[in-house]
């Protein structure tokens, strides 16, 4: 709200501003509390890792850009093949997506002045940097994991792999672990109880939905992944033996509890994507979302549903038939509600008036991109093909669709869509399509050739291969494309930096937006609305009358909440008026606390337990610190 | 309906993939478990191409009409729209879902398990090992590597295990794969329609050499396969030059015997394969080097440049040394 209507106006805006001013300066950026800020430190961070994980992958496709190829030796392959996926996943896709896009954004979009936790989501991101670092550090002194990233004992224990490799693994990922659970708790009591007053559960923005899906998600899916990878630490380190077989321990129980959780991770990785797919598509077609509560039931149907087809990570292992059919019918029916999102967004399409900029074709390229994921997908459900093809290259076309076309092209897509609003300037759209469509060809590329080269043979996680078998020319395909793919990325960047100092100057709503991002100015202020939003509808910024009300309502005074740092709550389900929070500003002790926790992971890495526990003390002492100091009226 | 798929098969295959017929294609079968798969596979690549097709078309519609609100003919009535998400979105997958079901799970899985018992006429036992395959002949003492001699057109059991971490059988032109797992045994079923040679490879990643962990099946006549059975029975062959001689002793002597063993002598070594028969197979170091005079020497001069990681260490040998040891080596037959 850049015009300022009254003289009274203007001084509840000055004193909001006062308020919720940010300590300026590097230090307000460690100390920093805003969600705003906290999802920018995600995005480069992410970003960041986002480009050493792109750096392995082509260094893994340039060795197998021809047969016996002698670039990489196989010990450093393991190594790059390894970290690429640990990577992507852990230090990329869910710290970008939920980190990044999810702390900007979602706040905004409720119509709140911050997340319900503050401090704990500043705590999530310095324990993410952290244990990036940690398992970076792993890999720059040449002892990078480098058992896969589903590190399967017996190979991950000990005995077959005595280096520090898999510790930093292990270790790395519990570390990573804490990060997600309390960025999961922060999202699920944000998204419950800091929407605007009148938006009920019915009227919140499906990107919303699909975070707060997610965040269960998290919070089920890693127990599981802590729990095997503490017993893994137990057996290498301390000589217990839950995975190993000749004292009684079980192999395969690794693999259970690595998918109970792996699983519903695809669903972590992709959920947030179809929330940003659900909020560009009614932007760009110019109407509501089709079907509407079906997309919303159908969220959270596969967030749940997820937790029931581990198993057909495991076909080959030879479990009982009758588990198998089991599994593999769940692996069918979690079809079924993609089905309908997948089909509410094309009829979208259809019978809105599309405007195909830069965010929707990205979207478009997801939508086919996770068709051709997801129908492989349904193959693998059918028993006989995945025991044929598990473990091939058709498999890493398959979730390469998914967790690469899927779910990142959104990602994409939405870096582009929400870029104005971030930064106040518009992106260079056609340097914008031009990226599209290399970044579209480069994935199809690259991925495609690999149904091909899995269909006549070719194993997975294979640092060369003979020529002579067929696979060679796919093979060359397939590291072109690595490169073509890569020079799109690189360009969406330079896009995107230029333009964020160069672009041109946008208002607060340059699509027509339908979420409350759009109400206010581009960067919002630090205090996000002046005016709390009320707000009747799933799309309120197309409710005109009731933005204007929001103007009147900054003169009259009404939800400016200017005196303090503060924020309302409102009721789960109905959204009605609860009570005021006091927010807490900028703070010291979420980055010291992650210090502390990292330096109990260090020297439990090293083996020196009493440092480590000295350590585990301080976290208690600054945890007592942090207590202490509440938030004060400002 | 199957007789006419079967025809259809050869026909895309070779028009779509030139690599077909070569290597270890599941796509080749060569045994009814395999053919049945791949046949499944053809069914659903056509199934999925439809839905893909079909998609990509009304996105090129939404482009095409992207001025026009609405549906073509259908206009922009909002209860049709939902109607079309819940047809096509919700009742159409469950209706074709359910038929792979059936098919994929109830039908053609009945052909991929295990053989039932009693159901075969032979059974071989497969080890696998960081990087190769230990084969043993059950009821006989004879035990080779890598490459698994089947009389043809005959069931044949294979039971699997591991010897350390989990590896996984896979000839993927006679059937699917099946894990080895420390701790149990997995069972499936080999049969080959005709002779030949078919290549299998390490399907689970099981550390450096995971790569070059391939193997391959040779299915050939009940007679020959039976002689050749009968010859591996047997103990390694005495050596009869002074050469072999001195090379036996050699292998005697130094650590080969701690890791190898030669039927009918001192060396008893179980870390790497048995070398009774070594000159029955064509290969070296599952399937990484051919087996040729020069390049068994160059193995034994230096396995960890050959198959980097793989855990056979360079003995120091002199020249005449390793010349005598291969001599010995090449009489194994
Ligand atoms: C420490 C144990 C060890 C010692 C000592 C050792 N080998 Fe090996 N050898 C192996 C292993 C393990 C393999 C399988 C390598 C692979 O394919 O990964 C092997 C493979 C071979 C092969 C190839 C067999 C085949 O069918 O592929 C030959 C031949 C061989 N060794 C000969 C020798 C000779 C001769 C010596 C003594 C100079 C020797 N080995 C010493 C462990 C050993
Ligand atoms: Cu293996």
């Amino acid at each position: 709200m850049a015009t300022v209507a009254s003289p009274e106006a203007a001084r509840r805006v000055q004193r909001l501003e006062r308020v919720w001013r940010e300590r300026p300066g590097l230090l307000g950026w460690l100390t920093t509390c805003d969600h705003k800020r906290i999802g920018i430190l995600y995005l480069f961070t992410s970003l960041a890792f986002f480009a050493a994980g792109g750096v392995e992958a082509l260094l893994v496709r340039t060795q197998l850009i021809r047969p016996d190829n002698g670039l990489l030796g196989p010990e450093k392959f393991d190594q790059m093949m390894t970290t690429h996926g640990v990577t992507m996943i852990f230090l990329f896709v869910i710290p970008i997506s939920i980190g990044a896009f999810g702390n900007y954004l979602v706040p905004l979009m409720i119509g709140s002045r911050d997340m319900a936790f503050p401090r704990m989501n500043a705590l999530s991101y310095w324990l993410f940097l952290a244990s990036g670092i940690f398992i970076y550090t792993g890999l720059f002194l040449g002892h990078g994991p480098n058992a896969g990233w589903f590190d399967y004992v017996p190979l991950g224990s000990k005995q077959y792999d005595p280096g520090p490799n898999v510790d930093f693994y292990a270790l790395g990922l519990i570390f990573n672990g804490v990060s997600s659970t309390a960025a999961a708790i922060n999202f699920i009591v944000t998204i419950f109880k800091l929407r605007a007053p009148g938006m009920s559960l019915n009227r919140m923005p499906l990107f919303c939905y699909a975070f707060l899906a997610v965040s269960f998600a998290l919070i089920f899916a890693l127990p599981p992944l802590n729990v095997a990878l503490g017993f893994l630490e137990l057996d290498r380190r301390l000589g217990f033996h839950f995975f190993d077989v000749a004292h009684g321990g079980d192999a395969l129980m690794w693999q259970h509890l690595f998918w109970i959780f792996g699983h519903p991770e695809v669903y972590i990785i992709i959920l947030p994507a179809f929330g940003i797919a659900t909020s560009i598509i009614p932007t760009f077609t110019r109407r509501k979302m089709v079907a509407f509560p079906l997309v919303a039931l159908a969220e959270i149907l596969v967030a749940f549903i997820g937790f029931g087809v581990w198993v057909h990570h495991m076909f080959a292992t030879g479990l009982s038939s009758i588990t198998l059919v089991y599994f593999a019918a769940a692996s069918l029916i979690i079809v079924v509600p993609s089905g309908i999102q997948l089909f509410a967004w094309i009829t979208t399409l259809n019978t809105g008036r599309p405007e195909f900029k830069t965010p929707l074709l990205f979207i478009c390229g997801f939508i086919i991109f996770f068709l051709l994921g997801g129908l492989s997908g349904v193959m693998f459900a059918a028993i006989p093909f995945d025991q044929q093809l598990t473990d091939t290259y058709f498999v890493v076309a398959h979730f390469h669709f998914v967790i690469f076309g899927a779910a990142v092209f959104p990602i994409l897509g939405g870096l582009y869509y929400w870029f104005p609003k971030v930064t106040g300037r518009m992106y260079h759209e056609r340097t914008g399509q031009l990226s599209f469509w290399l970044a579209f060809t480069g994935t199809a590329l690259t991925f495609f050739p690999m149904h091909i080269v899995g269909l006549l043979g070719m194993p997975r996680r294979v640092y060369t291969y003979p020529g002579g078998m067929g696979w060679s020319d796919y093979n060359l395909l397939e590291s072109i494309g690595a490169y073509v793919l890569a020079s799109g990325l690189f360009l969406i960047v330079a896009n995107l930096l230029v333009s964020a100092f160069r672009g041109v100057r946008v208002g607060p709503d340059p699509w027509g937006g339908a979420t409350l991002e759009w109400a206010t100015s581009s960067p919002p202020p630090d205090y996000n609305f002046p005016v709390i939003p009320k707000v009747t509808s799933a799309y309120a910024m197309w409710d005109r009358e009731d933005r204007e009300e929001d103007a009147r309502k900054l003169t009259r005074g009404d939800l400016v909440l200017e005196r303090g740092h503060e924020t309302p709550a409102s009721t789960v389900l109905d959204a009605d008026w609860d009570e005021i929070l006091e927010m807490p500003s900028d703070s010291p002790w979420p980055i010291t606390l992650a210090a502390a926790a990292a330096g109990v992971f260090a020297f439990l890495l090293l083996g020196h337990w009493l440092v480590a526990g000295v350590f585990g003390g301080l976290c208690l002492a600054v945890l007592a610190a942090w207590h202490r100091q509440e938030p004060q009226l400002a | 309906m199957a007789g006419r798929l079967r025809l259809l098969v050869p026909i895309v295959c070779s028009t779509a993939f030139a690599g077909c017929g070569g290597g270890q294609s599941p796509l080749s079968p060569k045994s009814k478990p395999a053919h049945d798969i791949s046949t499944l596979w053809w069914w659903m690549l056509a199934v999925a191409s439809v839905v893909f097709l079909g998609a990509v078309f009304m996105i090129t519609i939404a482009w095409l009409r992207r001025k026009r609100e609405g549906l073509p003919y259908l206009g922009r009535r909002e209860n049709v729209a939902n109607g079309l998400v819940v047809v096509f979105g919700l009742l159409v997958p469950v209706a074709v879902l359910g038929v792979v079901f059936v098919i994929a799970n109830l039908v053609v899985t009945k052909d991929t398990d295990a053989p039932a018992a009693g159901s075969t006429a032979m059974s071989i036992h497969v080890i696998g090992h960081q990087w190769f395959w230990e084969v043993r002949y059950q009821g006989t003492p004879a035990v080779t590597a890598n490459e698994i001699h089947i009389p043809v057109r005959t069931r044949v059991d294979v039971a699997v295990n591991t010897a350390d971490v989990i590896h996984s059988f896979w000839v993927p032109e006679l059937n699917r794969k099946i894990d080895m797992i420390p701790g149990q045994t997995g069972r499936i079923l080999l049969y080959a329609d005709r002779p030949g040679q078919y290549r299998g490879q390490c399907a689970e990643f099981c550390g450096v050499q995971h790569a070059h962990m391939a193997m391959k099946v040779i299915a050939e006549p009940a007679a020959t396969f039976r002689g050749w059975l009968a010859n591996q029975s047997r103990p390694a062959r005495a050596p009869t030059t002074p050469a072999q001689r001195l090379g036996r002793q050699t292998f005697l002597t130094t650590a080969c015997s701690d890791c190898h063993t030669l039927r009918g002598t001192a060396a008893r070594g179980v870390i790497g394969p048995d070398l009774t028969h070594l000159m029955s197979r064509s290969t070296l170091a599952a399937l990484t080097i051919p087996n040729r005079p020069d390049e068994l020497a160059r193995w034994i001069l230096d396995p960890q440049h050959v198959k980097p990681g793989n855990k056979m260490p360079g003995l120091k040998l002199d020249a005449a040394e390793t010349r005598n040891l291969v001599d010995f080596l090449e009489s194994l037959k």
